[in-house]
């Protein structure tokens, strides 16, 4: 038995629509399969996985503080990858912008006035752009492989964070523990309503998901990102310059991911720690892909994967499975939706028997 | 034996792992495949090749398991990428998030338990060489295996029939193609032999290079791995000589964090990730060189016209 593709006359509007559904839907099918395989019964895991967080009020907020990160740094990633240009280091550039982000309320704790959140956020963005332009900086100008530079960033990043948090930003009186001090009120991101811990860095990402969705559907700017990303020559030919792309998308995606680093450390985390990521940058990647692209898209697929680490800390809650389970499920989710979206593009055909006119494949 | 032999075992026990996998990698890239799911092959063939060395007693046993696990991760990637033509990059991305999630999931129980090391084997008269002659021929073998790949493969791909097709599959996979090359059947091969490579590189660490089971144990190496095969310019000769490279920089950081030489372990720990930073860098100067060695269909997908 084979598979064999044929390419569709034009994509397929239904299976743009129903391919993230499909996937999800297979993701759920895998879940069970692995419960019955741990010996757990697979409704109650599924439901204390998928449902329990958000029956409750303050898990909802919990949500929206997951979501923000995941949705910034998607909607800024969304861009590069439409534009052709992998950065696959987000986690570095967020953690940079938390770094920078915070030199104010760490190093100038005794400056206190209304000035200093607004710097940290624009702080932290320049930082994340920065930080971004390595790997634009080395593609545009030497050709140098963007995916591995970015990557191997994220390892240095990791552990620039360490040393400075154990080293010279080190809380003097802190006993000793491995963290900066407690930023004081007036550098805390403050909360959207006063009554849940959810922090305006959900607000930020859905501005910016708003903002690029125009952009790309509405504007000049948009069409270039596309055209550019489907072929650099017919963008060149348009007048369009791929060079300059490189950098409008890395450092949009890395001034994203900056803002997202200090709005976690600001308003969830209140002080730097030697880790203050559990992989947001690695997990937005496949937020953009389950989001297709699309910045509204993102903002959906930005809470699913938020409610999958809610998820996988209740079920170790109350189904004692290692969170583990939630990394697996991340990795099936975005494994399902490659494979789906082939449907977009092509008709799958099933073929029984190997013999075929000579051109077998 | 003395410092410098010990020091020079240290150094191919760090280099071995990265040059199975990236030799592995060079043969998929020349297919014209790229599959960066190299990291999550290899933590899998870490992981397994550790459990199964624990549940039968066998470290042999659990290197077999090892290669077997990332091949059959491979073939998901086949899958995907070959069959139903996902893209090639987030397919390699999504292999290797998958790899580290499940197998922080398997190594769980795994965590803390003293591992079984792969015996060495001894080649009489050849081990009794002075100097070269312990360091060269009485290793694990995984350390002989990564040696005979270099070989094997440096003469598979440019001495015979079905190397000069994989080669010209991933220069060209339509021409190839329209003289009756089996495309997608080729790189099914190529991309299963590297994933037996990387996860014959991920038990290596798990059972002779620090024989015990850490949460994502790889530290990146598969991706150094896929630096290394740029680097290499995609030629076995040339990677044999990055990856031992790079194992010197790994372990000349290890000694220096054990010198205190005053420079913080942070630092030294990122000096792996930049030194492959610079290397690409160095390599990408040469633009022309690089240029006529990338296969050209890299990354490229192939749907068969019929």
């Amino acid at each position: 038995m084979r598979i064999e593709l044929k390419k569709r006359d034009s994509l397929s509007s239904l299976f743009s629509i129903l391919s993230p559904f499909i996937a999800l839907g297979l993701t759920l099918i895998a879940g069970v399969i692995l419960f019955l395989f741990l010996g757990k019964d697979p409704v109650k895991a599924l439901y204390s996985f998928f449902i329990e967080p958000l029956t409750e009020v303050w898990s909802l907020h919990e949500l929206a503080i997951k979501a923000a990160p995941l949705i910034l740094i998607a909607v800024g990633l969304s861009v590069c990858y439409r534009s052709n240009n992998w950065n696959i280091g987000a986690e570095g550039q967020f953690i940079i912008g938390a770094l920078v982000g915070s030199v104010l309320p760490v190093v100038f704790h005794g400056w206190e006035s209304p000035l200093v959140l607004p710097l940290m956020l624009i702080f932290a963005m320049i930082g994340g752009a920065a930080y971004a332009a390595i790997p634009a900086f080395l593609k545009a100008r030497l050709n140098t492989n963007e995916i591995l530079t970015s990557l191997m960033l994220v390892y240095v990043a990791q552990l620039l964070l360490d040393w400075t948090v154990r080293g010279p930003w080190r809380n003097p009186e802190g006993f000793n523990f491995p963290e900066t001090r407690n930023f004081g009120d007036y550098a805390v991101l403050p909360r959207i309503i006063e009554t849940g811990k959810a922090h305006w860095g959900f607000g930020f990402a859905l501005i910016a998901a708003l903002v690029l969705w125009f952009v790309m559907r509405r504007t000049l700017k948009g069409f270039e990102i596309t055209v550019l990303g489907q072929s650099a020559r017919a963008g060149r030919f348009a007048g369009f310059s791929d060079k300059k792309m490189v950098y409008f998308a890395f450092l949009l995606s890395g001034a994203l991911a900056g803002l997202a680093g200090i709005s976690e450390v600001s308003g969830a985390i209140g002080q730097l720690r030697p880790v203050i990521s559990p992989g947001y940058g690695f997990t937005a990647i496949i937020v953009a892909f389950l989001g297709r692209l699309n910045p509204l898209g993102i903002v959906a697929a930005g809470l699913i994967l938020a409610l999958t680490y809610l998820g996988g800390e209740a079920a170790q809650i109350s189904i004692g499975i290692t969170d583990k389970v939630t990394r697996l499920f991340q990795g099936l989710l975005l494994f399902f939706v490659l494979g789906c979206d082939t449907l977009i593009h092509y008709r799958i055909r099933l073929v029984l028997g190997t013999a075929h006119k000579g051109s077998a494949a | 034996m003395d410092m410098t032999q010990a020091i020079i075992l240290t150094i191919m026990t760090a280099a071995t792992p990265l040059l199975l996998a990236a030799i592995g990698e060079l043969v998929v890239e020349r297919s014209g495949v790229l599959n960066l799911g190299v990291e999550g092959m290899m933590v899998m063939g870490a992981v397994t090749a550790f459990a199964v060395a624990q549940l039968t007693g066998s470290a042999g046993l659990g290197a077999i398991a090892g290669l077997l696990a990332g091949m059959v991760f491979s073939v998901l990637f086949g899958f995907l990428t070959l069959t139903l033509v996902a893209n090639q990059v987030a397919t390699g991305l999504a292999l290797t998030i998958l790899g580290l999630g499940l197998s922080g999931m398997i190594g769980e129980s795994f965590i803390g338990l003293p591992g079984l090391k792969l015996a060495t084997i001894e080649i009489p008269l050849l081990s009794d060489i002075p100097f070269f002659g312990r360091l060269l021929f009485d290793q694990d073998p995984i350390f002989y295996t990564s040696i005979v790949a270099v070989v094997g493969v440096n003469w598979f791909l440019f001495k015979s029939r079905a190397g000069l097709r994989l080669r010209a599959i991933g220069d060209s996979h339509s021409s190839a193609h329209a003289l009756g090359v089996k495309v997608v059947r080729a790189r099914y091969l190529a991309v299963m032999f590297g994933g037996a490579c990387a996860g014959l590189a991920g038990a290596h660490l798990s059972i002779v290079y620090t024989p015990q089971w850490v949460e994502n144990m790889t530290a990146g190496r598969g991706w150094i791995a896929l630096a290394l095969v740029v680097f290499a310019s995609w030629r076995p000769s040339r990677a044999l000589a990055g990856a031992y490279l790079f194992g010197a920089v790994s372990i000349g950081q290890l000694h220096a964090q054990a010198l205190g030489l005053g420079i913080s372990s942070q630092f030294l720990s990122a000096l792996p990730y930049l030194a492959t930073i610079a290397v690409l860098v160095i390599i990408s100067l040469n633009r022309r060189m690089t240029l006529i060695n990338t296969p050209a269909s890299l990354g490229k997908s192939f749907v068969p016209e019929r």
